[in-house]
């Protein structure tokens, strides 16, 4: 009797403990994966591709499902830093294939476009403005600097130009180790 | 605010922490404000607030005094004059009066002797004028805070306020000019302030200053005493103790009203709005005399100063000329602004600009190089000493080891950099560059986020265009393919291939027509 009593209380338990996980499965469902959102949050949002995948967010799910986190130059070293943090994971240097480059924006030279519109479907930020054989322009403002533009252009008059100085800021204090004179 | 008839009262409120450096004021009190000779160069800094000016005047061409020769676009930059008369020598790379000593875009007049002026537009009658035309007449001359902020004066008093709080505190030591200004032109100042009652509609006036300045507090009674006679005026003198940094802006708020300013907002939340004395002038100087900020009184002082006193400036003087022309001896170092929140000066071809209040010329052992910093005893003189309640030893620590999120959480951004932590601090711990160092790595990184995330919203809402035309095109399609199975059907023919050739031609034959008939 005993024996059957606790099969029936078990039973009752697994179905209540079923119903509760159920329930939870489809009111608090998250949409997507959490984990996937912080990564994109810290990637650069390039959208340069370099990693190998067609923008930041595709990126960001790979190294949820276990990639490599060294695989973004614009992000740099500070980057890869953030995701190790965040992650759990080791500090690993940036990517050898790849290079850590400064920062750059796309600048058409704007006497030799021919207005093929090549760029402008290339460039993931619709930051290129322009029309079919009419004159192209970069809106510098909203230009990533991937450089997914230049190789599409049939008439390679796209140039990357460094973004220049971005003014003066305070220093960090140096922090000096007194030497002293000892005769 | 503690009420009374009489014009002065002393406030009972207080403020947290403060300090009392040696003022050393008193080398250069004693003289009257002196006229500095004009320089056979004028430079102007193509920069406002550290944004760009933009030159309206080409290289070449003669200018005369008060002329525009630079504006800026944005909302935060004031118009620039010409000082005197001259010819637009240049427009170059010069050194800037900047903490950094870095070189950048200067405008140069090279001055006739002449010092023609331009036309000077004096407001006729200005209370009966409208407000507006006033404040345009304010952004016109160029006027911006001369206490140090330079922010543009007119935005400031677009603002309707109740009470308006002039800081006369010059908390600062060795700064007097200030002091000198209200010892010799009260009445003038008086004038200024009824403006800008009329400005901002406010109703009553107090003047923050501290009691180490009783000749200027006796100037300013007799003119109120003496305008009183002659219209009904709310202007009060309100003293305050002398202690530094009385004059920061929410410090003086506090020490007259007994409110504290609530973080990430404006005096004016408060119905306060706060001038400086020597603002105050210059628009007395717009107004009534029609005459942009093209001058300002500099204090120049320090041991190694001959001649220590109050010298009315042109902007754009370079200081190594109001050195020479002061006799000035040879200095150690070399400040612009007060000992506390100066800095020191590397290139003196650097000019006199709208924020320089004072030159420093430093003898020996006066500013003496900040020594060794030794390692923080966690003493808590510096919180002690925090005038806006702050853990500075806190953000010291947060600061130096980079973790600026918490350096936010300890209220990092109401710090006002006054340097009183660093001057208490024993181990002579350079605080305050920490700070700065701090706020401008939170602020770059706040950039950069900001540009992440619009590239983000950019790049997905890119996506979803795509997909949705993708979509959309795949939809045509099939209408299109049922359109022309439906024609077929009907016409009565079987041949789907046939159905859709005869379709495209009377399509092109339809356009053909179209062309045609729009053509003739």
């Amino acid at each position: 009797m005993s024996t059957f009593v606790a099969v029936v209380l078990l039973v009752l338990l697994a179905a209540a403990c079923g119903a509760l996980l159920g329930f939870a499965a489809i009111h608090f469902k998250v949409e997507s994966d959490p984990v996937v959102e912080q990564i994109d949050a810290i990637l650069p949002q390039t959208q340069c591709g370099q990693c190998g995948y067609p923008g930041c967010r595709p990126y960001a799910e790979a190294i949820a499902n276990g990639d490599e986190i060294n695989k973004c130059p614009p992000g740099g070293e500070a980057g890869v830093k953030a995701l190790a943090d965040l992650l759990g994971k080791d500090i690993v240097p940036l990517d050898e294939s790849l290079e850590e480059a400064a920062p750059t924006v796309a600048y058409i030279r704007e006497d030799e476009c021919i207005g093929c519109t090549k760029c402008i479907q290339a460039c993931p930020v619709d930051a290129i403005l322009g029309a079919p054989k009419l004159m192209h322009t970069v809106i510098v403002d909203e230009c990533t600097g991937c450089d997914l533009c230049v190789a599409p252009c049939p008439v390679d008059c796209i140039d990357m130009i460094p973004i220049s100085d971005k003014g003066w800021s305070w220093p960090e204090p140096a922090q000096r180790i007194p030497v002293q004179q000892v005769v | 605010m503690n009420r009374g008839n009489d014009i002065i009262f002393h406030s009972s409120y207080q403020i947290h922490g403060g300090i009392h450096p040696p003022e050393n004021k008193a080398q250069s009190n004693q003289s009257p404000i002196q006229d500095l000779p004009i320089p056979p160069q004028l430079v102007y800094p193509l920069l406002h607030n550290d944004r760009p000016l933009t030159p309206t005047v080409e290289v070449g061409e003669r200018v005369l005094a008060g002329q525009i020769i630079a504006d800026g676009k944005e909302a935060t930059s004031a118009n620039l004059h010409a000082g005197t008369s001259g010819i637009v020598s240049a427009i170059e790379e010069h050194s800037l009066p900047h903490p950094s000593s870095d070189k950048g875009q200067c405008l140069v007049i090279t001055a006739d002797g002449a010092d023609e002026w331009a036309p000077r537009s004096a407001l006729k009658s200005a209370f009966e004028q409208p407000r507006e035309a006033l404040l345009e007449h304010i952004n016109q001359a160029g006027i911006a805070g001369l206490g140090g902020a330079v922010f543009p004066s007119h935005i400031k008093l677009a603002s309707q306020v109740e009470t308006l709080i002039v800081n006369a505190a010059e908390c600062e030591p060795y700064i007097t000019c200030d002091d000198r200004l209200m010892r010799e032109q009260a009445s003038e100042l008086i004038t200024a302030i009824e403006l800008v009652l009329y400005l901002a509609s406010a109703k009553q006036c107090v003047i923050g200053i501290e009691d180490n300045k009783p000749e200027a507090i006796a100037a300013l009674e007799e003119a109120i005493q003496l305008r009183k006679k002659e219209t009904d005026l709310d202007i009060r003198i309100g003293v305050v103790p002398t202690r530094y940094p009385s004059g920061g802006e929410k410090q003086l708020i506090e020490l007259l009203t007994g409110q504290q300013v609530p973080q990430n907002q404006r005096p004016s939340a408060l119905g306060l709005l706060v001038h400086n004395v020597a603002t105050l002038y210059a628009i007395y100087q717009a107004i009534v005399l029609g005459q942009p900020l093209i001058s300002r009184v500099v204090t120049l002082t320090g041991d190694a100063a001959t001649k220590p006193g109050n010298y009315r400036v042109r902007l754009g003087t370079p200081i190594n000329w109001l050195l020479e022309q002061t006799d000035t001896q040879p200095y150690e170092r070399c400040v612009m602004g007060g000992p506390m929140m100066g800095f020191e000066l590397k290139d003196l071809s650097a000019p006199v600009v709208k924020a320089t209040n004072c030159i420093i010329a430093a003898g020996k052992n006066e500013l003496s190089e900040p020594s060794q910093a030794l390692a923080c005893i966690r003493c808590g003189e510096c919180a002690d000493a925090c005038p806006a309640s702050l853990l500075p030893q806190q953000l010291y620590w947060f600061s130096r080891a980079k973790d600026f999120e918490k350096t936010r959480d300890y209220n990092l951004f109401d710090c006002i950099e006054c340097g009183a932590c660093a001057w208490v601090c024993p181990s002579h711990i350079p605080l305050v560059q920490y700070y700065r160092f701090a706020k401008t790595e939170i602020r770059a990184q706040d950039e950069e986020k900001r540009k992440a995330d619009a590239a983000r919203k950019r790049h997905e809402f890119r996506t979803m265009r795509l997909e949705r035309d993708k979509k959309e095109r795949a939809e045509r399609h099939k209408k299109a393919a049922e359109k022309r199975k439906n024609a077929a059907q009907s016409k009565g023919e079987v041949d789907e291939k046939k159905a859709t050739v005869a379709d495209a031609i009377a399509r092109a034959r339809a356009k053909k027509k179209a062309a045609k008939d729009s053509s003739s």
